[in-house]
């Protein structure tokens, strides 16, 4: 089998009978030790691609697959981002299953830049495509020396979803867009933050922080316009907004990259045999192709990290952090200082993707709840070495899986009685079953509006999560009062 | 309309203007950003109100994510359709197989959940990988001694309607299988009800009244013990003909029970379905009750309705649904609402269903077969529609124009079916349409 960069993606010897394999696919942890996944608690790595190519300008992105891969993944990220996510299909059938896939792959390429006029076509591959071997790189390689009519880059993703999971995908196709377009230059004075997938809302914020700090900054991908638009007047085929090019061809002869996110897709990947060389991150292709100096942090949720994040950008830019930052920061202290008993030692439940476990935890932990389970369906392999890193406070008493489904969750929250869910909209469910009560943060929000303008990072993020999550257990608390009061 | 795609202009008609049929039936174009989804979807949405049923999704874990939970479809017991179960295939998986892990899953689920039947779903790569489901089926079905039916729904052989089919062929293994029962004189089936909201509850109210046993409802909270008896009803009775019309074809000809086409939405659709199944039965009481029912209802209803008639009487609305049977009846509704319905169209309507919804629709209207995002906001702002009704992935086109929206899609949580559906109807409509919001829209900022 090859992957669309053309290596040959397997070496291991075939084990005796088929799906042999199974007996070591199965997590340690996972509740009951369970083959199958129940409720799972991530996405396949084509809808991470979609994302992040949704951050460049002009960027349409194609799913090389059926059409569900792409209508599926349409609908789920219209529920959370309540905004219209065009997604092309190259629509495989049963011919192209057989015959291979790049009649109906350039098919879609002419449809997309007829409709769209786009800069660039995102492709992300699905385990269909991968798995009977469509090399795209090939494809595109014919499409340009054919009958082929209009100007346009392609960039190509390798994202089968029995790899990894959606945030895999993600990062993938941040790497492929700047793999294609970074130009190796003079250092300049711009620096580069690839923040990971957070909410449009965050990608505002840390574009302030960048600003106040008078530092020209490119956010890859940056989806805050794109996924996140004003009403139009006339509909937009292509939303505004993005990563300009210019920026990403900018990006390998910045002063730095910053990249948020410890675990990214840098673990031993679940069930992935691929290749470890090609699934480094854009900022650690731009550090060794391009001596660009890499600076990773976790995301900078809580004081502590986000601390580390202002250190950095004083360090970069070699000015102090002004006083609108140094004020959030001393009010935030002060609404810990505050409100601290109510939170003290409750004990919380989060889920969700690796990194954002990592920097949740990172912050719960450091105003006193105690962190009872971090679960995540992603199986890098680095998650309990992370948040014990970033916990110092209660981390050695956290129960850590990977690989962890919803059913776990609920299992080994019915058995260990948290006070408090904290994680995205799926986990409803388990919340509502234990009677418990769950603060929404995340990816994705399907049931409540606004789930893209959560605030999650920096001081004026953290200060709004952490009145969510008091106030979420005071009114527990309140409401479960037999008389009801009206003072804390 | 030259800015459509030029392969797309067969399916898109203007009724007064082109005197052709609109293409249909055809697969979606590659790029074209189709607003359908894939043969999997259409299986799994028809099979998924089987509420004491396992669904296990065989191949990586995307289509399973995607679909958890996904359908309001409400069940008055068992809940086990609302859990997702995939075998989460790997790499390793793939390049191995995944039958094993399928028969240790299944094995597992099977024991834990205690379903009564289990349904797997092959996605893309099952079949390319080669791993023979119907085998590991057939094994556990031994060994546990319950169905468990392969669903043979790779997403890439075909479209959603597709998907239908192979969804009434694994139904079809089921229906049959219990002879023990024997219904009353008058006993139905319906089909193609999902039960979204409650509605099939409704219905079931309706039939109750004028005398009519109920034997199964395939598949709104459906039962793997009901289907099985399936064939013991004397009548079946199918809505949304795009997804169920299979098997009743299939229980006609096995069985020699006919089938008719209904659709239970708005007053005159309704009304229309109680009083043929009370004439195929042939009961002066039956017809009579029927009557009453329908007088009752309406009596009630038709003054309710005035003031939302009132504030509605000329405005225009936009329809892009899922099946057509459902945009006919919608076009209908509308009208009842003093509505005129400017642009029509469906993922996955058949000839015939075009030529109806021609014939319903005034002069002017736009009617288009798998649409996309492009021509329907194109469409809208052609037509200057006050009110689009559609799915979850049309709700965003209308609301980014600023444009009142209707869901009519699985996920709604408000009934729509029977005479508090047309009540529930206009309420929504009058909501979307007459709510102080719009006029911010179009104001300088």
């Amino acid at each position: 089998m090859k992957n669309t960069n053309g290596n040959t993606i397997l070496n291991s010897p075939p084990l005796e009978g088929r799906g042999a394999a199974v007996l070591n696919s199965s997590p340690l942890g996972r509740s009951g030790g369970a083959v199958s996944t129940q409720n799972a608690c991530k996405l396949c790595s084509p809808l991470g691609a979609s994302v992040a190519y949704k951050g460049f300008e002009g960027c349409v992105p194609l799913i090389h697959g059926s059409q569900g891969c792409a209508t599926y993944i349409r609908r789920y990220l219209i529920s959370h981002y309540k905004e219209p996510i065009d997604i092309a299909s190259s629509n495989f059938t049963e011919d192209s299953t057989i015959f291979g896939g790049d009649r109906n792959f350039k098919i879609a390429a002419q449809n997309i830049i007829n409709q769209y006029k786009p800069q660039i076509i995102g492709i992300s591959t699905t385990c269909l495509s991968e798995t009977i071997g469509d090399d795209i790189t090939l494809f595109l390689h014919e499409l340009k020396s054919e009958d082929f009519d209009g100007n346009v880059e392609f960039v190509v993703a390798s994202t089968p979803s029995y790899q990894g999971t959606h945030i895999d995908g993600f990062h993938e196709a941040v790497a492929a867009v700047v793999r294609k377009f970074a130009k190796k230059g003079n250092t300049g004075n711009h620096i580069n933050l690839f923040p990971g997938f957070i909410s449009t809302e965050d990608i505002r914020l840390l574009k302030e922080i960048v600003a106040d700090f008078g530092i020209e900054t490119a956010i890859l991908p940056d989806y805050s316009e794109s996924l996140d638009n004003p009403v139009w007047d006339t509909y937009k085929r292509i939303p505004e907004g993005g990563t300009t090019m210019e920026e990403v061809e900018r990006s390998g002869s910045a002063k730095a990259s910053i990249e948020f996110g410890t675990v990214l897709n840098l673990g031993k990947l679940s069930g992935r045999v691929k290749n470890q060389n090609l699934t480094k991150t854009a900022a650690q292709y731009l550090e060794k192709e391009m001596d660009v100096p890499l600076v990773r942090l976790p995301m900078p949720i809580g004081i502590t990290q986000t601390d580390r994040f202002f250190e950095e950008l004083e360090k970069l830019t070699g000015k102090k952090t002004t006083e609108k930052y140094t004020k959030q920061r001393g009010r935030l202290v002060d609404a810990y200082v505050d409100a601290h008993k109510y939170v003290f030692g409750k004990k919380a439940v989060v889920y969700g993707e690796e990194d954002f476990v990592v920097g949740m935890c990172a912050f719960l932990d450091e105003i006193g709840i105690e962190i009872v389970l971090a679960a995540s369906g992603g199986e890098s392999g680095l998650l309990e070495k992370e948040i014990l890193k970033h916990c110092p406070e209660n981390g050695e008493k956290i129960t850590v899986r990977e690989g962890f489904d919803f059913e776990s969750i609920r299992e080994w929250s019915i058995t260990n009685k948290p006070d408090i869910l904290v994680g995205h909209s799926k986990g409803y469910y388990i919340a509502r079953e234990l009677e418990i009560p769950i603060v929404r943060v995340g990816f994705p929000i399907h049931d409540r509006i606004g789930g893209q303008r959560i605030k999650h990072l920096g001081y004026a993020g953290t200060q709004e999560l952490f009145d969510k999550i008091v106030n979420t257990l005071i009114e527990y608390k309140q409401d479960s009062s037999p008389v009801g009061y009206k003072y804390m | 309309m030259n800015q459509f795609l030029k392969d797309r202009e067969t399916q898109i008609v203007t009724k007064g203007k082109q005197s052709a049929e609109i293409a249909c039936e055809k697969k979606s174009l590659a790029g074209s950003v189709s607003q359908r989804a894939c043969v999997f979807c259409g299986s799994r949405v028809v099979l998924y109100p089987i509420a004491d049923a396992l669904h296990v999704i065989h191949g990586p874990v995307g289509c399973a994510s995607y679909t958890w939970d996904i359908r309001g479809a409400l069940s008055s017991g068992p809940q086990l359709h609302r859990l997702s179960f995939t075998t989460d295939l790997k790499e390793k998986d793939v390049v191995f197989g995944g039958e094993k892990k399928l028969y240790h899953a299944l094995s597992e689920l099977i024991d834990k959940h205690q379903p009564k039947a289990a349904f797997v779903f092959s996605t893309c790569i099952i079949g390319v990988i080669g791993d023979d489901v119907e085998a590991v089926c057939r094994q556990v079905t031994r060994e546990k001694g319950i169905d468990v039916i392969p669903v043979m729904s790779e997403g890439f052989n075909g479209t959603k309607k597709d998907g239908y089919k192979i969804a009434c062929g694994a139904l079809s293994r089921l229906v049959g299988t219990d002879d023990s029962y024997k219904p009353s004189k008058y006993s139905i089936n319906i089909l193609g009800d999902f039960n979204l909201a409650g509605e099939l509850w409704i219905l079931a109210e309706y039939y109750k009244k004028l005398g009519v046993e109920l034997v199964s409802c395939m598949t709104g909270d459906g039962r793997v013990e009901q289907i099985r008896r399936a064939h013991k009803a004397t009548l079946n009775v199918v809505q949304c003909s795009g997804s169920m019309v299979h098997l009743a074809k299939e229980m006609e000809e096995k069985y020699g029970i006919p089938f008719m086409k209904v659709s239970y939405f708005g007053i005159e659709d309704m009304s229309d379905a109680l009083y043929e199944v009370a004439r195929f039965f042939k009961d002066e009481e039956m017809m009579q009750n029927a009557r009453e029912l329908v007088r009752e209802e309406i009596s009630q209803l038709l003054p309710a309705l005035q003031p939302y008639r009132q504030k509605l009487e000329g405005k225009k609305a936009a329809i892009y649904v899922g099946g057509a049977f459902k945009a006919i009846s919608l076009v209908k509704a509308l009208r009842l609402l003093g509505m005129k319905t400017v642009v029509v169209g469906s993922q996955t309507g058949n000839a015939d269903d075009y030529k109806l919804l021609k014939e319903l629709c005034d002069d002017g209207t736009i009617i288009v077969d798998d649409s996309n995002p492009n021509e329907l906001s194109e469409f809208v702002k052609l037509t200057g529609a006050n009110l689009f009704i559609g799915g979850v992935k049309e709700r965003p086109i209308a609301h980014k124009l600023g444009l009142g929206f209707c869901d009519h899609n699985h996920e709604r949580k408000e009934a729509l079916a029977g005479y508090v559906g047309m009540m529930n109807f206009a309420k929504e409509v009058y909501a979307s349409v007459t709510s102080p919001v719009w006029k911010f829209i179009n104001s300088p900022t």
